[in-house]
């Protein structure tokens, strides 16, 4: 059910919301701890983060994505509109498919990354990390166009890992074996539309359901019944967190400070700094940051963000990464142990020119054994590919497991 | 396939066409579009009533000396009917106070606000000698670019060269309001409130605001026919000025096309392709100039969708609403203004009692209202010009304060209570004036905008303010008469060094423009 | 024959024993005057009213420098200063905006009265904080003089233009807007709410004699932003046991060092001697000597009322007298019999606690202006009040409560012509009008009322003409203009005068920093080591 309504003056008795799925996280939730997103009450873990973690790649994983903000965009300018916001080309995104994108200031930084759902014809959805209506709003200027935060007026679910589709199948969604990576569709779900987006924040087979929040509660208990089979097991964010780094997947706050918080405003990055210069589309005419990103694109960028491989078994948190004769390169955004890589991994943000993949550094890693710390400085090499990609994540129609 | 080489400017009024006539000169193609039927804009001289005519702008103090020079405005017809203008700030009383460039005149004047006069027009023309030095600069970036910091210095010197007690005191004053300033060094109400005038005409502010050191210094900085500070009325109105520059621009070799308003600036991709006139008629060039405001250029006739979302906030954000009104009045004789002999009358007569006079009067104006007892700047140019008015007839020309342009009530409702607002209080000076009275004009900053096509009906267009000043003007990052679309040039009093029939935006945009 | 003292400092307020505690820590024999029976100035806490402790004048604490909290030791002294949470501001239609500790309660609540307000503070936030971030760095710094060629000088200028140009072009364009800006046309570029605006709105007119609507208004804001409790930018705490608590720290730190503090002694006259200081004269006609003598009275009170005109210049004088200094509020002082009922926040008492606004939209504040400018308090006052006695046990006893009014504006004349206490009573009237309708049965929790106008702020404490922050802090009186171009380096006209207060940089407010500040240019003159800590950096 709804569980926000901001209009209402009594809203700061609580600091967070209960999601749409509450009552069924609660049910999960053994270790009952509770971690805050945005507006709601999010799990960190219901059991056990290891488990969880493997549920994504080995089964299938529930986490709730409801407090992902969103905001929908219609009008007859919606697609010129985005196109203007969006580095990407939006218009080369049709009906029924989902493209991810990066936003820019006028300075070429990036104020969020998220995901562009074209609903239907000239009707969209935008997902992002931070609360974006002003931006999108100043950036409305001159269009016909309307743009809504509609966050708590959808629920959201992601489904990941390997047998997330046969779930989905089980579940009655006949045919949703067809879509193809970033594809979405429409299903009936008791009487109401439910929306299925073949995407998420994994690296792997999975799908992301969007409904109405009323009948949020009714979507879990169907796919549990449905996944029972297949392992399904409610996934908390802790194990979200190594699925999206093992993916290669950038997290706002972490691989880059967003624009519009940047105090110090030389601390941001552009999207070429941050390996997105694929999504950067120059030859689709006026958009915020183009001209800033054409000077970076010809005089060189100041960061370079990179996949690290890291020897040993130590994970590189917070670490300092320096060249082999000891100069200063940069810093560890992300790192872990990964247990489908068997490596220790890492996303690090380095000064330019060091960057090229095949690059080999050294991690000063700070880490402890019952309680006595030590460091070490670990060889370690940029590369190019990200540490899981399976062949399953783009087989259409997916297997069974 | 575009005209390669053919140059639009949208808007003739004084900027566009001294920008048209600096191109022109140095050979370029260069067509400028009036939307109304003759050049001039706020600066043409228009008949208001039969056989009675006024132009807007009506006194000429900022028109710069090197451009009057370069374009040979006089052998272009320019003749002044008057120049050395006083200021008579008048008295309900009659006991008026006589203002010039040098001395002070008048009843119930100390000798020590006689000395303090000298005093203040000494270090006021001093450091407006600061201002009127950049009219004629393209104001740099802030940027650590050499030829930017090379700039940066020049002014910084030109600061220091005022030596340290009058660097140390414009320092001080440069950013604070007029009413402290003259608090500091004058007795009289009545010398203050005239003072304090000029420094809020054509203004957002009222003597008290901060900023109006600054604006009052903006308007002295001018150096017309070579003399700083003086005012002068030309011959045949200030739109004498604007046809003169039209007939330069002409004579170089510009066309200059009235009637033909434009509706939209086309653009091909980044490219700047021409523009269309309201009747749909496409003009294609490779460079577009605006005399148009900034926020008009960039918002309407360019659209917000062409510019970045940053850039297109900026522009957005120029404070550009107007506060000033216009008052015409056909007259059937000289009207008597109380103590005022028939060749005093001939000169700038003002009228702000005092200092809080003026601020009350601002005070309407902070809440959409207007002042119900206004100030006024007045001339009645027909005096020294037979060409205003029929014979014996007279034309009252008044800039008045404060009038909103969001009135809450709408000015269709409020303008008749202005006006009469605006005669009562000229009533009390000029007792029987209304019986003179043909005919009146009242334009309000609504019917300016609509007229003249200016956002918000901002003589300046755009607030003049040390926060939209030189490198600010008209926003931080296209103070250089570029805009962010390639081709596409600002020319107009939105751009630094801002309004007044001045010309050195045009002449700086044409800089701009031929350095590319 | 009294002792001749290494310096002698006027005013037990903070600046006077920040300055004389430095000077103490560095070995001097310092004599600190206070003409008042307390310490404390315009930061004290007086026991007014039975059981009750009031902050008779400032009452909150954010500005004070941290590097002067820790380097004199003020902890050990006993001064705690303890965060309270948040700040609402009340409209006159029965809603409010509240400003809570929690970010996405704030946001919720923005967004109560404008979604797109809420996420423009995002903005909004980061634009103020760089602008926090670029004063911070300059408070515990003597400026410049730019007309000097003097290495010192220069040196400093192009420290000033580096950290300028550090920020980048576009800050470097943001910063010479903001500075000249008024809050009203700054707040429009960010947020379309009446009652946001007008809840930010206030903090750009607290203890200026300008409207919400003058161009340098923005500033201001910032004056009120810069601090920090425990690194949290922009909060603001109580000092245990009200404000008094961080002078007596401050003086008892100075006494450990071996300063001498003699109170109920007020200083007639400043010598001068050959063209030197030699020691004050004091009102019952006694003297005491030194070379060195530091002001921490106002700019004009030191030079128009405690120096003889003969040993300064006319046109110094002249500066002096211009010197703007305007009375803009007044203060009440409350002790109550319960906490008084506001009906726009039955059922959410927290925000009690915190800061209370009653203003509503940029107009309401904008005509409360125009009455000061017409020589009246304001009939429809802003005012700020806080009921500290919820979070500081030590102010009331339990059950009962001390409240702090701040109101604005109030003029130091009526129409030209001094307060009449009539007139001081009525303006406590209209005060207590204005909380009563939010507050019904308001009045009859009062026990015991202080109301002080700027009349009895100069009377009692010396702040000239009542003005808080000693001397209006526009652009002409800013930095290197402060107090007067030419002596913003702490040192008066006559060799061996000093001055330390808030007439000085950086400004006014309970910061110490123009107390530090000044000690140290004195321990460079008198090449004794410098005791004042640098700033920290980057904060």
């Amino acid at each position: 059910m709804r569980t926000v309504n901001i209009t209402n003056a009594d809203h700061h008795k609580t600091a967070v919301y209960p999601s749409p799925f509450h009552s069924r996280q609660e049910q999960h939730n053994q270790l009952k701890e509770w971690s805050r997103w945005s507006d709601y009450l999010s799990v960190p873990a219901y059991w056990c983060e290891s488990l969880e973690y493997f549920s994504g790649r080995n089964t299938c994983g529930v986490f709730d994505i409801t407090p992902m903000v969103k905001h929908l965009v219609t009008g007859p300018d919606a697609l010129p509109y985005l196109n203007r916001l969006m580095t990407r080309d939006v218009s080369k995104l049709k009906p029924g498919r989902v493209g991810y994108s990066v936003w820019c200031n006028d300075n070429g930084q990036v104020i969020d990354d998220g995901t562009i759902f074209h609903l239907r014809e000239g009707i969209y959805r935008v997902c992002s990390q931070e609360h974006q209506i002003d931006w999108f709003l100043t950036s409305a200027t001159g269009f016909d166009v309307n743009i809504v935060e509609d966050t708590h007026d959808v629920a959201g679910l992601a489904l990941q890992g390997p047998t997330s589709c046969a779930v989905l199948r089980e579940m009655g969604l006949a045919d949703v074996e067809s879509l193809t990576p970033f594809g979405l569709d429409y299903f009936d779900f008791e009487g109401v539309e439910l929306m299925v987006s073949r995407t998420g924040f994994t690296g792997d087979l999975g799908y992301e359901l969007w409904i109405d929040p009323d009948h949020a509660e009714l979507l879990w208990d169907r796919l549990f019944e449905a996944g029972s089979t297949r392992g399904i097991r409610a996934m908390g964010s802790d194990a979200l967190e190594m699925l999206r780094i093992e993916a290669g997947f950038i997290l706002a706050g972490v691989e880059f400070l967003p624009a519009m918080e940047a105090v110090r405003p030389t601390h941001t990055r552009s999207p070429f700094e941050l390996g997105l210069g694929w999504l950067v589309s120059f030859d689709k005419g006026v958009f915020n940051g183009r001209k800033a990103l054409l000077e970076e694109k010809k005089n060189g960028s100041r960061y370079h963000l990179v996949k690290l491989d890291i020897d040993g078994n130590k994970p590189a948190k917070d670490a300092f990464v320096f060249t082999r004769n000891g100069k200063y390169a940069g810093t560890v955004t992300s790192a872990m142990w990964s247990p489908s890589a068997k490596a220790s991994i890492a996303l690090a943000s380095l000064e330019a020119p060091h960057g090229e993949p095949g690059e080999e550094l050294e991690v000063e890693i700070y880490y402890q054994r019952e309680l006595r710390w030590s460091r070490v400085m670990e060889p370690c090499r940029v590369v190019r590919d990200v540490f899981w990609n399976p062949p399953r994540r783009r087989q259409t129609p997916p297997a069974d497991f | 396939m575009i005209n390669s080489d053919k140059i639009v400017i949208i808007g003739g009024g004084h900027n566009g066409l001294v920008c048209a006539a600096y191109l022109a000169k140095a050979g370029r193609n260069v067509t400028v579009l009036e939307a109304a039927d003759q050049v001039g804009g706020a600066a043409a001289t228009r008949e208001f009533a039969p056989g009675f005519r006024a132009s807007v702008a009506h006194l000429l103090y900022l028109l710069d000396k090197d451009i009057s020079k370069d374009l040979a405005l006089d052998s272009h017809g320019l003749k002044m009917a008057k120049s050395g203008l006083k200021t008579i700030a008048l008295a309900e009383s009659g006991d008026h106070i006589t203002i010039s460039t040098r001395r002070l005149s008048g009843a119930n004047l100390s000798t020590e606000d006689k000395a303090a006069y000298r005093e203040y027009r000494r270090f006021m023309r001093k450091f407006a000698g600061v201002i009127s030095g950049l009219h004629n600069k393209i104001p740099p970036r802030i940027t650590s670019e050499r030829s930017d910091m090379i700039a940066l210095g020049k002014m910084a010197l030109k600061v220091r060269m005022l030596g340290r007690n009058d660097m140390r005191e414009l320092l001080r004053i440069g950013a604070i309001n007029i009413y402290d300033v003259l608090q500091e060094n004058f007795d009289n109400p009545l010398l203050k409130g005239a003072l304090s005038l000029d420094a809020v005409l054509g203004t957002n502010s009222g003597p008290r605001s901060n900023n109006s050191v600054f604006t009052a210094l903006h308007r002295t900085s001018g150096n017309t026919r070579g003399a700083a500070g003086q005012l002068s009325l030309p011959n045949g109105g200030v739109g004498a000025v604007t046809q003169a520059m039209a007939a330069a621009a002409r004579e170089y070799g510009a066309e200059t096309h009235t009637g033909s308003p434009v509706d939209k600036i086309l653009m091909d991709g980044d490219t700047i392709r021409g523009v269309q006139l309201s009747g749909g008629e496409q003009i294609a060039a490779s460079v577009v100039i605006s005399n148009a405001d900034p926020k008009t250029t960039m918002m309407n006739l360019l659209g917000a969708q062409h510019l970045e979302a940053g850039v297109a906030r900026k522009f957005h954000n120029i404070r550009a609403s107007g506060n000033a009104a216009k008052l015409h009045l056909a007259l059937d004789k000289l009207p008597d203004f109380k103590g005022v002999s028939p060749t005093q009358l001939g000169h700038r007569l003002v009228i702000a009692s005092d200092m809080e006079y003026v601020e009350r009067a601002f005070n309407h104006s902070k809440y959409g209202e207007f002042s119900t007892h206004p100030v006024a700047e007045i001339t009645i140019p027909s005096i020294h010009d037979e060409t205003l008015a029929p014979d014996g007839k007279h034309v009252l020309s008044a800039i008045v304060q404060y009038a909103p342009r969001n009135l809450g009530t709408g000015w269709s409702e409020g303008k008749a209570a202005f006006t009469d607002a605006v005669l009562e209080t000229l009533s009390a000076y000029a007792p029987g004036i209304r019986e003179n009275v043909i005919a009146t004009e009242l334009l309000t900053p609504e019917d300016i905008e609509n007229e003249f096509r200016m956002a918000g009906g901002h003589w300046h267009h755009g607030e003049l303010s040390l926060d939209q000043f030189l490198m600010l003007r008209p926003v931080p990052g296209s103070a250089q008469y570029e805009t962010p679309v390639e081709g596409l040039y600002l020319c107009g009093a939105g751009c630094h060094p801002g309004g007044g029939v001045m010309g050195s935006a045009g002449r700086n945009a044409a800089t701009v423009v031929l350095a590319q | 024959m009294r002792t001749k003292y290494d310096a002698i400092v006027i005013g037990a307020g903070h600046n006077g024993l920040t300055n004389g505690a430095y000077l103490a820590k560095a070995g001097l024999n310092v004599l600190m005057l206070e003409q008042n029976d307390y310490i404390g100035g315009a930061s004290v806490s007086l026991d007014m009213y039975k059981d009750w402790t009031y902050s008779n004048c400032s009452y909150v604490c954010s500005l004070l420098r941290p590097e002067v909290y820790r380097s004199l030791d003020l902890a050990k002294y006993g001064l705690q200063v303890v965060p309270y949470g948040g700040s609402v501001t009340l409209a006159e239609n029965g809603d409010y905006i509240g400003n809570y500790v929690d970010p996405d309660v704030t946001r919720r609540e923005i967004a109560r009265h404008s979604h797109r307000d809420a996420d423009a503070s995002v903005r909004f936030d980061r634009d103020i904080m760089r602008q926090c971030r670029l004063i911070r760095k300059l408070l515990l710094r003597t400026p410049p003089d730019p007309t000097s060629f003097k290495p010192r000088d220069l040196s400093e200028l192009l420290y000033m233009g580096k950290e300028l140009m550090d920020l980048g072009e576009d800050v470097i364009y943001d910063t010479l807007r903001f500075y000249t800006m008024s809050i009203s046309d700054f707040l429009d570029e960010y947020f379309e709410s009446p009652l946001l605006k007008g809840s930010y709105a206030g903090s750009g007119i607290i203890g200026s004699a300008l409207g919400v609507m003058s161009p340098g208004t923005a500033y201001i804001l910032l004056h009120h932003a810069m601090g920090d409790v425990d690194g949290s930018m922009g909060a603001w705490g109580f000092a245990r046991g009200g404000m008094g608590a961080v002078a007596r720290a401050m003086n008892d730190c100075f006494t450990d060092h071996g300063g001498t503090t003699i109170t109920g002694e007020g200083v007639a006259q400043i010598i001068v001697k050959k063209g030197k200081i030699s020691g004050v004269a004091m009102k019952d006609g006694s003297e005491y000597y030194s070379d060195v003598v530091v002001s921490n009275m106002t700019f004009p009170r030191t030079f128009l009322e405690c120096m003889d005109a003969g040993d300064l210049k006319p046109g110094f004088l002249k500066k002096v007298r211009n010197f703007k200094i305007r009375g803009s509020s007044g203060k009440v002082n409350i002790a109550l019999d319960g906490l008084p009922d506001f009906v726009a926040l039955r059922g959410n008492e927290q925000m009690i606690y915190g800061d209370m606004h009653l203003i509503d939209s940029i107009a309401r504040l904008e005509r409360a202006y125009d009455d000061w400018k017409n020589g009246t308090w304001s009939q429809d006052p802003y005012i700020d009040m806080l009921i500290p006695s919820l979070t500081d046990p030590t102010m009331a006893p339990p059950g009962k409560h001390f409240m702090s009014v701040f109101v604005q504006y109030v003029p130091p004349k009526i129409r030209g012509k001094d307060w009449t206490d009539e007139q001081v009573t009525q303006f406590g009237q209209t005060v207590i009008d204005q909380i009563e309708k939010y507050a019904p049965g308001f009045k009859d929790l009062i026990l015991h009322m202080e109301v002080r106008t700027p009349r009895e702020l100069d009377n009692d404490i010396g702040l000239t003409e009542g003005n808080i922050f000693h001397g209006e802090l526009t652009l002409d009186q800013l930095a290197f203009n402060r107090p007067i171009p030419g002596y913003a380096q702490y040192r008066g006209p006559v060799k061996g005068l000093y001055m330390c207060g808030s007439s000085n940089p950086p400004g006014g407010g309970v910061m110490a920093a123009p107390g530090a500040n000044a000690a140290r240019e004195i321990l460079r003159d008198l090449r004794k080591p410098n005791t004042v800590p640098e700033g920290w950096l980057d904060d």
